[in-house]
C-alpha cells in the first residue's frame, strides 16, 4: 500500500512539473503550424520600430504620379481632401518639424485637424497606407508604391524635399523629422496594462457623489437650436407607439401637455422585399456606395440625383457606368466600371425608375 | 426512480406515459364528426352574420353607444379579431422578427456625422430597450470600410509573432475547444463625442448608443496562447488584426490577456455574431472601448512593443488643452444615463413615472446609481436590476411622481473601485473640449412644462 501511494505521488509530482510543457498538447487534434508564406502573407504590420517594414523605396515624384491616378478623387490633388474626407496635410510648420510638437493643436480657435498634425510615428502612415488604402481596393499597393505615396504626403507637409527618396534605409532619419513626433502622452489612467511607461496610476477626475444641497441653482447652458428641431428626421417615428412616452413630433412646433398621446405612424425598417433590394444590394456589392449615396452628394453624385436627371434612360445610364464620364456632376470623373452586363443593365434600370428604395 | 423508468401501463392507467393533446385521440369516427359539427357551425356563423348585417347600422350604433353610455373600453366590450378568430401557424417566419408595430425601434445613422456610409456608425435605440441585453438586430455598428458576410468555413485565425510555433486554427477547431459564455458592455471610445463643446444631437440615441450589450460566447484568448507555446513572460502586448478592408489593428496589453477576460468569440446572445458585428469571430476585450474588439478576426501577433496602428496614433487619441494627445486611452470609464424619459421623448401626463437607464463601467462592476430630478441639487439612490455583472450593463429604476413643473433629470454612477461619474463642469476642468473621446460625463434631460423632453448641459 505505502509503495503505492509512494509511486503514485511520485507519479503526480511529475505529472505536475510536466504541465507547462504540455499546454500544448492539451488540445490534440486542434490547429496546425502555419507555413512560412502564410505568416508573410498575413504579417503586414509595421512598428514604429520599424520592425516588419520590408525593405524598398520610392521618390516623392512616384508618389505624386501613382497620388494623381489613385489617392486624389477621395483626398484632393494636395491632400486637403475634396470635402468629402478629412485633409491629411496642412497645420503644421517647419518649427514643429524642428520641436516635434504641432503648436496649432494648441489653438482652440483652430477649425479642424489634419492627419500631419495628429501623427506621431511614420510607421503608422506606411502600415495605414499599405493595409488599408486605396479605400476601394485595398492592399493593392506594392511596397515601392507605398515608399513613393508617403514620400509625397510628407513632402505635401514639408517634412521631406520634393528631390526626396523614401526607403527602408533613412525612414528613421525622417521620424526624427514627424511634426508631432513629441506630442503624445501615456500620463492617463485608461490603458488597461501597467507595461507602458509614464501610466497615471488614479484616474484623473475625482469626483465625490454629494447627496443633497449640491451647488447652486441648475442654470442651461447649452440646447440645440429651434431650427434643429427636425435635424434628425422625426422623433416621432424614432420611439415606439407604446409605452410611457412617445417621440415628439419634430415636423411640427412644440405643442401641449397631451398632445403626445395621438396615433404614432410606424416607418418600419426598408424592406428586404422591395423590388428594389436586388439593385441597391449591387450597387454594394461592385462598391458604387464607395462614391454614392442613396441621397445628397458624395464623391460623385446621389443615385436620387442621377435617377431625377436620368430618369427614363435605362440604355444610357447602362452606357455611362461602363465607359465612365467626367465634368457632368463636379471635377472628379467616373472612371470606367467592368461590371457583368446583367448587373450594369439591373443598376441602369433601377436609376432609371427613380432609385426607389 | 421507478416513475422514470419506460415501462407498458395498461390502457386504463396512463400514469408515467407522455399523454398526447386530446385532439389526438380523435378515431377516425371522433374525427367524422367534429368535422360534421364544424360544417353545422360554419352554417351557423353564416346565418348569423346574416342577421348583423340586416341589423348593420343598430350594430355600429351599438359600439358607438358603448363610449358614450359609459359603459366601458370599447377595446374591451368589442372583442377584437385576435380574440374571435383563428391566428396565424408555427413557423410562417423562419426567424421571427419583432411585432409590426415595433417598425419605429431601429438603429439609425446620424445625419452629418460621417463623410460615407462605410466608414460610419448606426446608433442603438436605447431609449427603446429594456433590461440590459441589446437585441443583436439592434446593436450598434461601426465599421472602418464596410461590412462583409465572411464565409465560416473559409475563415482563418492565425497566431504569429512571440510564439513557440506559429499557428493556424480554423473556425471548427475553434469552436471545438472549451467555451465560455459571458455578458459584457461594448460602447465606442466616441461615444458622446459629438457633445463635448455642446449639445449637438437630440436623442439619448445620438448622445449614447454606440453602446450595447450581449452575451458573448467564445474561447479565451490565453488558451488559444498557450497553445502555440506563448512566450508570456517576453511578450508584453498582443495585436489583434481584422480580415475586412481596413485589417482594422489594436494593440491589447498581455495582461489582459493572462487575466482570461479577453476573449476569441463567435456566439453572440444565442446564435453566432452577426455579420455588421464581425461574424464569423470577433475579439471581445471587456472593459475596453469598441475599437479593440476586432471584428472578422484574422490574426493575433504577441510583441514586446505596442504597434501604434492608424486607430492608435491619429484616431482614438484624446487631444489635451496642453495640445498634447493621451494615446493608447482605451479604458471606458464609468457612466450612466438615463433612457427615459430622454430627449426627443413627450411625456403622456402629469402623475407616475418610473425612471430608468443604464450604468456600466469598464473597470468593474457598477456600486451604486444616483438619480437627481432637480438638476443635481439634491440625488436619491436608484434600484439596480439584477443581474449586476463585471464590465456589463447595469438596469436602474427610480420612482417619480412628475408634477408637471419643468425639471432636469439626471443619473450618476459609481463603480466598484469608488470611482465616481462626473460632471461635465469635473470633466472639462482637466480635459478640455475637443478630446473627442471618452465623454462619460453626467447627462442631463431638461423635462418641459408641455411633457417634451431635451437634451440639455447646464452650470
Amino acid at each position: 500500500m505505502f509503495r503505492l501511494r509512494d509511486t503514485l505521488a511520485a507519479a503526480l509530482l511529475a505529472a505536475s512539473v510536466a504541465l507547462p510543457a504540455l499546454a500544448q498538447d492539451k488540445f490534440p487534434g486542434i490547429g496546425r503550424a502555419a507555413t512560412p508564406k502564410e505568416v508573410a502573407a498575413w504579417d503586414i504590420d509595421v512598428r514604429p520600430d520599424f520592425k516588419g517594414l520590408p525593405p524598398g523605396k520610392g521618390t516623392v515624384a512616384q508618389g505624386q504620379d501613382i497620388w494623381e491616378e489613385r489617392c486624389a478623387s477621395c483626398h484632393g490633388f494636395f491632400g486637403e481632401s475634396n470635402s468629402v474626407f478629412m485633409p491629411l496635410v496642412g497645420g503644421t510648420t517647419a518649427d514643429d518639424v524642428k520641436t516635434g510638437r504641432v503648436a496649432t493643436l494648441r489653438r482652440t480657435d483652430y477649425p479642424g485637424r489634419t492627419t500631419l498634425m495628429k501623427v506621431p510615428t511614420v510607421s503608422t502612415l506606411w502600415d495605414y497606407i499599405h493595409r488599408a488604402m486605396p479605400w476601394d481596393k485595398p492592399k493593392s499597393l506594392k511596397p515601392d508604391e507605398v515608399y513613393a505615396v508617403t514620400a509625397f504626403l510628407l513632402n505635401l507637409a514639408h517634412v521631406v524635399p520634393d528631390s526626396f527618396t523614401l526607403s527602408n534605409d533613412n525612414i528613421a532619419e525622417v521620424q526624427q523629422k514627424m511634426p508631432n513626433r513629441n506630442g503624445m502622452t501615456l500620463a492617463h489612467a485608461l490603458w488597461p496594462g501597467k507595461d507602458m511607461p509614464g501610466l497615471a496610476t488614479q484616474p484623473d477626475i475625482q469626483a465625490k457623489a454629494c447627496m443633497s444641497n449640491c451647488g447652486p441653482e441648475p442654470v442651461v447652458t447649452s440646447v440645440l437650436p429651434e431650427h434643429a428641431r427636425n435635424n434628425h428626421g422625426n422623433l416621432r417615428e424614432q420611439n415606439r407607439t407604446v409605452g410611457a412616452q412617445r417621440g415628439s413630433d419634430t415636423t411640427r412646433p412644440e405643442g401641449w401637455l397631451g398632445d403626445a398621446a395621438g396615433p404614432v405612424k410606424v416607418v418600419g425598417p426598408a424592406s428586404h422585399n422591395s423590388p428594389n433590394a436586388a439593385a441597391i444590394a449591387l450597387t454594394h456589392k461592385h462598391a458604387c456606395t464607395a462614391c454614392h449615396n442613396m441621397e445628397g452628394k458624395l464623391v460623385g453624385p446621389s443615385f436620387a440625383d442621377i435617377a431625377k436627371k436620368h430618369g427614363g434612360k435605362a440604355d444610357y445610364l447602362a452606357e455611362k457606368i461602363k465607359s465612365g464620364g467626367s465634368g457632368l456632376w463636379g471635377e472628379i470623373p467616373m472612371p470606367p466600371q467592368t461590371l457583368p452586363q446583367d448587373d450594369t443593365g439591373a443598376i441602369a434600370a433601377w436609376l432609371a425608375g427613380g432609385a426607389g428604395k | 426512480m421507478a416513475q422514470i423508468q419506460a415501462q407498458p401501463a395498461p390502457a386504463s392507467q396512463e400514469r408515467g406515459r407522455l399523454r398526447k393533446a386530446p385532439e389526438h385521440f380523435l378515431d377516425a369516427t371522433g374525427v367524422r364528426t367534429v368535422f360534421a359539427e364544424g360544417r353545422q357551425g360554419r352554417r351557423n356563423f353564416i346565418r348569423s352574420a346574416f342577421a348583423a348585417a340586416m341589423a348593420g347600422s343598430a350594430a355600429s350604433h351599438a359600439a358607438a353607444q358603448a363610449r358614450d353610455t359609459g359603459d366601458g373600453d370599447p377595446a374591451i366590450l368589442n372583442l377584437p379579431a385576435h380574440s374571435t378568430g383563428l391566428g396565424q401557424p408555427v413557423a410562417t417566419d423562419g426567424y421571427g422578427r419583432p411585432s409590426q408595430y415595433e417598425g419605429n425601434v431601429q438603429r439609425r445613422q446620424s445625419p452629418g456625422l460621417t463623410q460615407t456610409n462605410q466608414a460610419s456608425v448606426s446608433f442603438a435605440p436605447l431609449q427603446s430597450l429594456f433590461g440590459i441585453v441589446t437585441p443583436s438586430g439592434l446593436h450598434f455598428e461601426r465599421h472602418h470600410q464596410g461590412w462583409w458576410d465572411v464565409d465560416p468555413a473559409q475563415h482563418r485565425l492565425m497566431i504569429n509573432g512571440m510564439v513557440k510555433t506559429p499557428k493556424v486554427f480554423t473556425m471548427d477547431e475553434i469552436m471545438r475547444l472549451p467555451s465560455v459564455s459571458r455578458f459584457h458592455f461594448i460602447e465606442c471610445g466616441a461615444n458622446t463625442a459629438v457633445d463635448w463643446g455642446n449639445v449637438a444631437v437630440p436623442t439619448c440615441q445620438y448622445t449614447h448608443g454606440m453602446l450595447s450589450c450581449s452575451e458573448f460566447t467564445g474561447v479565451p484568448l490565453i488558451t488559444l496562447l498557450e497553445h502555440a507555446g506563448a512566450d508570456l513572460k517576453a511578450a508584453k502586448f498582443v495585436l489583434a488584426e481584422g480580415a475586412d478592408g481596413s485589417s482594422m489593428t489594436r494593440t491589447i496589453p498581455m495582461s489582459l490577456v493572462t487575466s482570461g477576460q479577453v476573449l476569441v468569440a463567435y456566439g453572440q446572445n444565442g446564435e453566432m455574431l452577426r455579420p455588421e458585428n464581425g461574424y464569423p469571430l470577433r475579439l471581445v476585450v471587456p472593459g475596453v472601448q469598441g475599437v479593440s474588439w476586432v471584428k472578422y478576426l484574422r490574426r493575433i501577433e504577441l510583441g514586446d512593443q505596442p504597434w501604434a496602428s492608424k486607430d492608435e496614433a491619429i484616431h482614438y487619441i484624446d487631444l489635451m488643452p496642453d495640445g498634447q494627445h493621451r494615446q493608447y486611452t482605451s479604458i471606458q470609464e464609468c457612466k450612466s444615463v438615463i433612457t427615459t424619459p430622454s430627449g426627443g421623448q413627450v411625456l403622456l401626463d402629469k402623475g407616475f413615472y418610473n425612471i430608468t437607464g443604464l450604468a456600466w463601467s469598464g473597470r468593474g462592476k457598477v456600486k451604486r446609481v444616483d438619480v437627481s430630478v432637480d438638476g443635481g441639487r439634491n440625488w436619491r439612490t436608484a434600484r439596480l436590476e439584477t443581474p449586476v455583472l463585471d464590465k456589463c450593463l447595469t438596469r436602474f429604476n427610480l420612482d417619480w411622481v412628475w408634477d408637471g413643473k419643468p425639471t432636469i433629470v439626471q443619473s450618476r454612477a459609481m463603480d466598484e473601485t469608488g470611482y465616481v461619474q462626473p460632471s461635465y463642469k469635473q470633466l472639462r476642468a482637466v480635459r478640455g473640449t475637443r478630446s473627442i473621446y471618452h465623454n462619460n460625463a453626467i447627462q442631463s434631460w431638461l423635462v418641459q412644462e408641455n411633457g417634451e423632453v431635451k437634451n440639455v448641459q447646464i452650470a
